[in-house]
C-alpha cells in the first residue's frame, strides 16, 4: 500500500517549522496533524497558496528522502535511508546522524532526552535537531504566548553560565567550567572516578534518571513528566500527550471543484479589485507606444516585410555620367546572343524545315551538338494555340548563365573584310597582252614520255628528247616530224645551240654526250658545221687524269655519221642535264652521281673539258650560264651557287629555303632568277637585292618541273606534275627602286596525266610569245 | 645585380589560376563562384597560355591578378564568410534545441547588399541598358516558376514584379520595335534611349524539373539575385524619366471604391498592375510628349540632304507611324490566345485592348461592345460572330508590328491558313537567301507581278489539260445550251438567228488566191532570187559563248588568288570556305523551296483536275436525267 505524503516548502509561514520529515513509519495521527499544517492537498490538486513545488513520494516505492533547500537558502541535507523496513529505533538514529559528527558514538537515551530539552545549548546546533525539538514542543505552545518564548526561557535556564554557546571540552582541562553573572568561576563538581560512577550506579536508586548539564556539570534528575515526554518521543508519538489525534477532519477549504457557480449572480463589476502594478504597467506600455518606442507586432511585422525586399533609389543621377569607382580591371562585356532567323519561326517559310536527309544527319550529330548546322529542329505550327513550352529553354538560359561567369573572354580583333581584299591588286592579263592563250599545236610521234625540248634559235624547228630513246626533230608551223635519231639509251635532255651561225644540238643520252648536226634548214649553215665538227683541233694542252677518266671526246661512228652524230663526248656517268653558254663554245653537263666531279664544262672549238670544282658542295641539280657575265649557277638540292668563272670563286650563295629544287631559269638581262622545286613552290630571286627570295609563288598544285624566261617578251612560263602551264608576267623594270611585276596571266591544261607526271618541261619560242611543253603523255604541245 | 629569373614578371603574373585565387580569397568553391557572378569577374584569355600558367600547357581557369585583388577589398566577402558562421551556429542551436538563441539569430540574419554592385558594374546607365538583355530574359523564365527548394516563392515574386514594372514602362514610352514569335518564345525588341533591348519571353510553363548535370538552378538563382537589384534600379530611373510614379501606381480615376478594391486593396492594385491594361500615375501633369518629336524632325529637315541624314529622317518617321499604329482600333483577346504578348503589342502601339473578365483582371469591356474593331481568335471556328469586326489570328499583330504599317487582314482570317510568319531580326542587306515573302515585302510591286506570273504559268499549264477537259465542257454547254432553247420555246419568244456560220469560208479563200499570183510571176521571181544572190548578206553576230567566258574569268580569278600573300592564305582560304558554306546553304534553301512550290503547283492542279471530273460526272449525271 502506498501513502501519499506530501513534502512541502513553505516559505511565507509564520512558523518556525520550514521542513517536515516525514518517513514512512509515520504513524497516522502524524500524518494527520501535518495535514493540518500544512493543508495538504490531494493528489493531483495544485497548490494554491505557495509556489513552491509541489512533490509526491510513494514511500514504498523509492526510499529517498530529500531535503529541499528552504527559502533563506539553507541547505539541510539528504540522505538515503538504507532501509525503509526498519523501526524506530533506525529512525532516531538517522536523526543522530543528522545532527553532527561530534556527538559520541554511544548515543544514550539521556543523552538524546537533554539535547532536546536543551536544543541551543548544544554545540552542533545543527538545525535538524533543533526542528526535531520544535516540532517536540509545537504542541505544546500557546496562542496567547509569544512565538519564541520558549527558546527564551531555554536560554534563561542555563543563566549561571555565561560562556554561551562554544564546545564545552574546551574547559576539560580546567577546573572550571565557564563564568557565572558576576564573572565568578564556575567550578566543575567534584568528578568521581569510575569507582564511583559504578557505586552510584548501585547506590542510587535514580541513578538511571540522572543526567549531567554539560554547561554546569551539574547533576539533574529528571522528574517523571520528562520521561514520560521522552518515552512518547522514542516511541514517535506526538510528545503532547493532551494531542487528540483522532478528532474529526474538518474541510475548512473543500477539495472538490464545483462545476457550477454556488451563486447565481455573476460577480459585479465593483467587486474587480483592479492591480495597481498592472495599471501601471499598461500605461507604461500604452506611453511607449504613443511615443513609439515600442511597436505592435503587426506593425513589427510589417516593417519586417518591407525590410526583407530590396529597396531602390536613384542610382545613376544622369544617363552617361559616370562616377570615378573601382572596377574589374579592363572589363570586356559579354557579347550578346545571335537573333533568330527565319528558322526559329513557329511559322517558317517551308524551306526552312527540314527535309528527311537533314533530319537525319542533325539526329546523328547527336554527341557533337556543335556541329549541327542549327542547334534547333525548326518546327512548324499551324497556329500560336498550338505550340508548347521549347524543352531545351532551361538548359539553354542555363549554359549562357555560365557561359557569362565561366568562360574565358579577351579582346579580338575580328577582322570583316572580303575574301577579295586579300588579294594584291595586280594589272588584269588583258592589258598584259601579248601571251599565249590557247593550245595551238600538239607534236605527236612519240611513244614514251618526252623529258625535253629545245627551239632552234631562229624558231623555225623544234627538238625533242624521250623516254622511248629518240630524239625527233619537229617543224613548228606544220607540225611535222622531220627526223628521228635513234640512240642507245633513254634521252635526258637536249638542247639546241643557241648560236645561230651554228645548227648543234646537244643530246644527253645515257653516258654519252652527243652533238648532233639536225641537218635542217639553212644548207650552207649545216655544211659549215659539219666542216667545224669534221676534224678535231689539235690538243695543245695534256688534260689531267681526273677530267681524262671522266670524260673522252670522240668522233662519231659511221653509222651514228649517218643519223647526224658528230661527236660523242663520253663521261664516266649517267648525264641528266646539258646547258649551252649564250654564245654556242662553251656547253655545261651535269651527273648527278658524279660526286666532286658531277659538273663538267666543256670548250666545243678546242674539244676540251674542265671540271669547275674540285669538292662536291651537295648533290647538283641543275646548272646555269650567266647570259652576259661570266658567271655559272649551280642549284645543289637546297641552294644555289653563283661562282665567277673567271677568278673563280663563289660569289653568292642563294637560300631557297625549300627541299629540292628541280630547275632555273634566268633573266635574259641576267639580274633576276627563277627557281622552280618539287615542294609546288617557284621562287623569284632579284640578284641585287638579297639572298632569300624576292617572291615565293604557290602558282601550282603539285611539283614544279621547269621554268622558262622568254627571251624577249616579259613572260615566263611553269610545267608541273598537274598537268598545267602557266604563263606569267614578270617584268623587270630598268628603274632599280622598282621591284619586278609578278601576274600569273594563264593556266593552260590541256596535258593528259601519265603516272603521276604531267608536264615534264617547258620552252619559249625565241621570237614569238609561244611556249612549247612537254609531257608524260608523250606528246609536245605548243600554245600561242 | 639579380638575375631575374622565370615568371617572376610579365603575363605569369599577370593571371592566376582558380586554385590559387581560391586560395588568396580563403573561399570555397562555391562562394567563390557566388562571388564572381555577383561581381561580374570572370576568366580571362591569355595571349600566350603557355606562359601566363608558368610553362604548363594544359588548359586551367585563369583570372586576371588584378581582378582578384579587387575581390580582395570587397565588402560582401565578409558577408559569405558570415554565411558561413550563421549556418554553424544556428546549426548548434537546432541541434542543442535551443530554440530562443536560434530566434534570436535568424532575426540576425546577414543580408548581402548589392547596391554598390550594381553601380560598381555599370558605371553609366547606359552600360546598364546595354546589359539588360541577358537580365531581362532570365528575369523572364524566373518569373513563371513555381516555388523550388533553391529558388524561394519570394524570389520569383519579385522577378514577376519587376518584369511587370519593365513592361509597364516599354507600353509608356512606346520603345518596343520588332517582335518575334519562335518556337522558344516570344522575342521582343526595344529600343531604349538609343540601345536595343532584346528579350525572350517563354511559352506557357516553360518549368520542367531538370537534372542537376542538366541545370543547376543554383547558379541561375544567384544569377537572379543580382539582376533583380539591377533591374529595380533600372526601372526606378526609367519610371521617373517619363514622370510615372515608382513602384507603379494608379491615378485614383482607375481605383474607384468598388466593393472589391475595398476588401484587399493591395492584391486588387497588383492585379490591375500585372494586367498593363491602365495608364499609371504621373507625377507631372503633362500627359503627352508628341511635340519633341516634330521637333526633332524639322531640325532633321534643316540639316541638308545627305544620305544618312535621309534614312535618319526616313527611320524616325517610321517609328513616329509604329507609336500610332492601333491608335483608335479596339481589339477584344478571346480566352485561348496568350494574352500578355499582345497586350503589350496593342498597347504600346495606341490601342484598346479587353478580354473577358473572368481569365484575369483588369478587362475595360466585354465581348458584347459594338465598337471593336477586331477580335484576336486562334480557333479554328466561333460560333457567334459580329459582323462589325474582323475575326485575325495573333500573328496579325506581330506581323503588323514588324511591317510597321495595318496589314489586310483576309490573309489572317479565322481558320485562314496563315502566311509564314518572318524573323524581324535578319539583317536584310545580307547577301545570303532571301525567302520569297520576304522580298514581297522588301518590294510591293513584286508580290503582284509574282501572283500574275504564278497565275500566268499556271494558265499555260492548264491550257493543255482544256483541251483534254474539252469535249466534257462542251458537252455540259451544250446541255446548258439546249434547256435554254428548250425554254425560251417554251415561253415563245422571238425567233433566234443563228449568226456562228459564217466565219471558216474566209480563211479558205485567201489561200486560193496565193496560187494565182505564183504562177502568173514566176519570171519575176527568178530575177529576185538572182538578185538576192548578188546582194550583200547580212553578217552573223558573233556569238559570245558566255559559259567559255566565265570559266576563264574564274580560272583567271584563280590564279590571282593564289597570289595572296602567304601569311594571308589561311585566313583567305577560311574566308573562302565560309562563303562556300554559305552559298551552299542558300542553294539548298532554294532548291528546296523550288521543289516545294513544284509540288504544291501539282496538288492543286490535280485537286482542279478531279473537281472537274467529279464536276463533269454531275453534269453527265444530271443531262441522262434530263434525257
Amino acid at each position: 500500500m502506498t501513502k501519499k505524503l506530501a513534502l512541502k516548502r513553505r516559505g511565507k509561514d509564520s512558523e518556525p517549522t520550514n521542513e517536515v520529515v516525514a518517513s514512512s513509519e509515520a504513524s497516522e495521527n502524524e500524518e494527520e496533524e501535518e495535514d493540518l499544517l500544512q493543508a495538504v492537498k490531494d493528489p493531483g490538486e495544485d497548490s494554491t497558496d505557495d509556489e513552491g513545488i509541489d512533490q509526491e513520494y510513494h514511500s514504498d516505492s523509492s526510499e529517498e528522502l530529500q531535503f529541499e533547500s528552504d527559502e533563506e537558502g539553507n541547505y539541510l541535507g539528504r540522505k538515503q535511508s538504507s532501509s525503509a523496513e526498519e523501526d524506530e529505533e533506525s529512525s532516531d538514529e538517522e536523526d543522530n546522524e543528522e545532527e553532527g559528527s561530534t556527538d559520541e558514538e554511544e548515543v544514550e537515551d539521556e543523552e538524546k532526552v537533554s539535547k532536546s530539552k536543551q536544543s541551543d545549548d548544544k554545540p552542533s546546533g545543527s538545525g535538524a535537531a533543533s526542528k526535531k525539538a520544535l516540532t517536540a514542543e509545537l504542541p505544546k505552545r500557546d496562542s496567547s504566548k509569544p512565538e519564541y518564548q520558549d527558546s527564551d526561557t531555554s536560554d534563561e535556564e542555563d543563566i549561571r553560565n555565561t560562556v554561551g554557546n562554544i564546545p564545552m571540552h574546551w574547559y576539560d582541562e580546567y577546573k572550571h567550567i565557564g563564568y557565572d553573572w558576576d564573572a565568578k568561576k564556575i567550578i566543575k563538581p567534584p568528578q568521581g572516578d569510575q569507582i564511583d560512577e559504578f557505586l552510584r550506579k548501585i547506590e542510587d536508586p535514580d541513578f538511571w534518571r540522572t543526567v549531567k548539564d554539560p554547561l554546569t556539570g551539574q547533576d539533574v534528575r529528571l522528574t517523571d513528566e520528562d520521561i514520560a515526554l521522552i518515552k512518547r518521543i522514542v516511541s514517535g508519538r506526538i510528545p503532547n500527550k493532551d494531542h487528540e489525534e483522532y478528532e474529526p477532519w474538518i474541510e475548512w477549504f473543500t477539495s472538490e471543484v464545483e462545476k457550477m457557480p454556488i451563486k447565481n449572480v455573476p460577480d459585479h463589476k465593483r467587486s474587480f479589485l483592479p492591480s495597481v502594478s498592472e495599471k501601471k504597467r499598461v500605461s507604461r506600455m500604452v506611453h511607449a507606444l504613443k511615443m513609439g518606442w515600442m511597436k505592435t507586432t503587426e506593425e513589427v511585422e510589417r516593417e519586417k516585410q518591407a525590410k526583407r525586399g530590396p529597396k531602390f533609389y536613384m542610382l545613376w543621377e544622369t544617363d552617361t555620367s559616370r562616377e570615378h569607382m573601382r572596377r574589374i580591371h579592363d572589363p570586356v562585356s559579354a557579347p550578346k546572343r545571335d537573333l533568330p532567323g527565319h528558322a526559329e519561326s513557329y511559322n517558317p517559310p517551308p524551306e526552312y524545315l527540314f527535309d528527311a536527309k537533314e533530319t537525319k544527319e542533325w539526329l546523328k550529330l547527336k554527341d557533337e551538338p556543335h556541329k549541327r548546322k542549327l542547334h534547333f529542329m525548326p518546327q512548324k505550327f499551324k497556329s500560336l494555340r498550338e505550340v508548347p513550352a521549347y524543352s531545351r529553354y532551361l538548359r539553354e538560359r542555363f549554359l549562357r548563365c555560365l557561359d557569362l561567369y565561366l568562360c574565358p573572354r579577351a579582346k579580338r580583333v575580328k577582322l570583316n573584310i572580303d575574301a577579295e581584299y586579300l588579294i594584291p591588286k595586280l594589272p588584269s592579263p588583258r592589258d598584259l597582252q601579248p601571251f599565249p592563250t590557247v593550245e595551238s599545236m600538239v607534236y605527236r610521234g612519240h611513244t614514251d614520255l618526252v623529258r625535253s625540248v629545245s627551239v632552234e634559235p631562229k624558231g623555225e624547228y623544234l627538238v625533242s628528247g624521250s623516254d622511248d630513246k629518240t630524239v625527233k626533230i619537229w617543224e613548228i608551223a606544220t607540225g611535222r616530224c622531220i627526223r628521228t635519231i635513234e640512240t642507245d639509251e633513254v634521252v635526258r635532255c637536249v638542247a639546241w645551240c643557241p648560236n645561230p651561225k651554228l645548227s648543234i644540238i646537244a643530246v644527253a643520252t645515257g653516258n654519252r654526250l652527243l652533238l648532233v648536226n639536225p641537218k635542217v634548214g639553212d644548207k650552207v649553215l649545216v655544211q659549215k658545221t659539219d666542216d667545224l665538227l669534221a676534224e678535231a683541233p689539235s690538243q695543245d694542252v695534256i688534260e689531267s687524269e681526273r677530267i681524262k677518266t671522266a670524260v673522252q671526246w670522240s668522233n662519231a661512228e659511221a653509222d651514228e655519221q649517218e643519223k647526224g652524230v658528230r661527236v660523242v663526248i663520253t663521261h664516266f656517268k649517267p648525264i641528266r642535264q646539258v646547258t649551252w653558254h649564250g654564245r654556242g663554245d662553251y656547253l655545261a653537263t651535269v651527273m648527278p652521281e658524279g660526286a666532286n666531279r658531277s659538273a663538267l664544262i666543256h670548250q666545243l672549238s678546242k674539244r676540251r673539258s674542265q671540271i669547275p670544282f674540285s669538292k662536291s658542295k651537295g648533290l647538283i641539280q641543275f646548272v646555269l650560264f650567266h647570259p652576259v657575265k661570266p658567271c655559272f649557277f649551280v642549284a645543289t638540292q637546297h641552294n644555289i651557287r653563283i661562282y665567277d668563272l673567271v677568278k673563280q670563286e663563289l660569289v653568292k650563295k642563294l637560300l631557297t629555303n625549300s627541299k629540292w629544287i628541280s630547275g632555273m631559269s634566268i633573266h635574259p638581262k641576267g639580274d633576276n632568277l627563277l627557281v622552280s622545286t618539287y615542294d609546288k613552290k617557284m621562287l623569284w630571286f632579284d640578284l641585287d637585292l638579297s639572298t632569300k627570295p624576292y617572291q615565293t609563288m604557290r602558282l601550282h598544285r603539285n611539283a614544279v618541273r621547269s621554268v622558262a624566261f622568254h627571251r624577249r617578251y616579259p613572260l615566263f612560263a611553269s610545267g608541273s606534275d598537274d598537268q598545267a602551264v602557266i604563263v606569267s608576267h614578270g617584268m623587270v623594270y630598268n628603274d632599280l627602286l622598282q621591284n619586278p611585276l609578278i601576274v600569273p596571266l594563264k593556266k593552260l591544261q590541256t596535258h593528259e596525266k601519265r603516272d603521276e607526271f604531267g608536264v615534264l618541261d617547258v620552252n619559249w619560242h625565241p621570237v614569238q610569245p609561244w611556249v612549247f611543253s612537254t609531257g608524260a603523255d608523250s606528246t609536245i604541245r605548243l600554245y600561242t | 645585380m639579380r638575375r631575374p629569373k622565370k615568371y617572376e614578371s610579365g603575363e605569369a603574373t599577370q593571371y592566376i589560376s582558380r586554385r590559387a585565387a581560391l586560395r588568396k580569397l580563403q573561399l570555397s568553391l562555391n562562394d567563390f563562384r557566388r562571388l564572381c557572378i555577383l561581381k561580374g569577374v570572370y576568366p580571362r584569355e591569355p595571349k600566350h597560355r603557355r606562359r601566363a600558367q608558368k610553362g604548363s600547357s594544359e588548359i586551367k581557369v585563369l583570372y586576371h591578378t588584378k581582378d582578384i585583388r579587387f575581390l580582395l577589398h570587397e565588402s560582401i566577402v565578409w558577408t559569405l564568410r558570415d554565411y558561413k558562421i550563421f549556418a554553424k551556429k544556428s546549426n548548434r542551436d537546432r541541434a542543442i534545441k535551443d530554440f530562443r538563441n536560434l530566434k534570436r539569430r535568424l532575426a540576425l540574419f546577414p543580408e548581402i547588399k548589392l547596391d554598390h554592385i550594381v553601380k560598381e558594374r555599370y558605371p553609366t546607365f547606359i552600360d546598364a541598358l546595354k546589359d539588360l538583355d541577358d537580365c531581362l530574359t532570365l528575369l523572364f523564365l524566373f518569373s513563371t516558376f513555381p516555388s523550388l527548394h533553391l529558388i524561394p516563392r519570394e524570389q520569383s515574386n519579385l522577378c514577376r514584379r519587376l518584369t511587370i514594372e519593365f513592361l509597364h514602362y516599354v507600353i509608356a514610352s512606346k520603345s518596343l520595335r520588332k517582335v518575334f514569335i519562335s518556337i522558344k518564345g516570344y522575342y521582343f525588341q526595344a529600343e531604349i534611349k538609343g540601345q536595343k533591348v532584346t528579350w525572350i519571353v517563354p511559352h506557357y510553363y516553360p518549368f520542367k524539373p531538370q537534372s542537376r548535370q542538366e541545370v543547376d538552378f543554383k547558379v541561375m538563382s544567384i544569377f537572379v539575385e543580382f539582376y533583380t537589384i539591377m533591374l529595380g534600379f533600372t526601372n526606378f530611373r526609367l519610371f521617373h524619366g517619363l514622370n510615372l510614379a515608382y513602384p507603379p501606381q494608379f491615378p485614383s480615376s482607375v481605383l474607384q471604391d468598388s466593393e472589391e478594391s475595398l476588401k484587399d486593396e493591395a492584391s486588387f492594385v497588383s492585379d490591375r498592375i500585372a494586367a498593363l491594361n491602365f495608364e499609371l500615375l504621373r507625377t507631372d501633369k503633362v500627359q503627352e510628349d508628341e511635340e519633341e518629336l516634330d521637333i526633332d524632325m524639322e531640325l532633321l529637315e534643316q540639316d541638308g540632304d545627305s544620305k544618312r541624314i535621309i534614312k535618319m529622317k526616313q527611320e524616325a518617321q517610321e517609328v513616329s507611324r509604329l507609336r500610332t499604329l492601333f491608335k483608335g482600333l479596339k481589339f477584344f483577346i478571346n480566352r485561348e490566345v496568350p494574352r500578355e504578348p499582345l497586350v503589350i503589342l496593342i498597347r504600346s502601339f495606341g490601342g484598346k485592348v479587353s478580354w473577358d473578365s473572368s481569365i484575369f483582371a483588369g478587362s475595360t469591356y466585354d465581348e458584347g461592345d459594338e465598337t471593336i474593331t477586331h477580335q484576336i481568335v486562334d480557333r479554328p471556328s466561333i460560333s457567334t460572330q459580329y459582323i462589325s469586326r474582323d475575326y485575325i489570328q495573333p500573328q496579325w499583330v506581330f506581323d503588323c508590328v514588324n511591317q510597321r504599317q495595318l496589314l489586310p487582314t483576309n490573309k489572317y482570317f479565322i481558320g485562314e491558313t496563315l502566311p509564314p510568319h518572318l524573323s524581324p531580326f535578319v539583317d536584310s542587306k545580307r547577301d545570303s537567301y532571301i525567302p520569297p515573302e520576304e522580298k514581297a515585302l522588301l518590294d510591293p510591286s513584286l508580290i503582284e507581278t509574282h501572283v500574275q506570273s504564278d497565275d500566268d504559268s499556271e494558265d499555260e499549264a492548264q491550257e493543255e489539260e482544256e483541251t483534254v477537259d474539252q469535249e466534257l465542257l462542251d458537252a455540259q454547254l451544250q446541255l446548258a445550251y439546249q434547256q435554254e432553247t428548250a425554254e425560251y420555246k417554251k415561253f415563245g419568244g422571238p425567233d433566234g438567228v443563228n449568226e456562228d456560220e459564217e466565219d471558216p469560208e474566209d480563211d479558205d479563200d485567201n489561200e486560193d488566191d496565193d496560187e494565182e499570183e505564183e504562177e502568173l510571176d514566176e519570171k519575176t521571181k527568178r530575177l529576185q532570187e538572182e538578185k538576192q544572190k548578188m546582194s550583200v548578206q547580212s553578217g552573223k553576230v558573233h556569238k559570245v559563248n558566255k559559259r567559255q567566258v566565265h570559266k576563264a574569268e574564274v580560272d583567271e580569278h584563280r590564279l590571282q588568288a593564289r597570289m595572296v600573300k602567304p601569311r594571308h592564305r589561311n585566313l583567305f582560304r577560311k574566308l573562302i570556305r565560309e562563303k562556300q558554306s554559305k552559298e551552299k546553304e542558300e542553294w539548298l534553301l532554294r532548291k528546296k523551296r523550288r521543289t516545294i512550290e513544284a509540288s504544291e503547283k501539282e496538288a492543286r492542279k490535280t485537286a482542279k483536275r478531279e473537281a472537274r471530273k467529279e464536276a463533269a460526272a454531275a453534269a453527265a449525271k444530271a443531262s441522262k436525267l434530263g434525257k
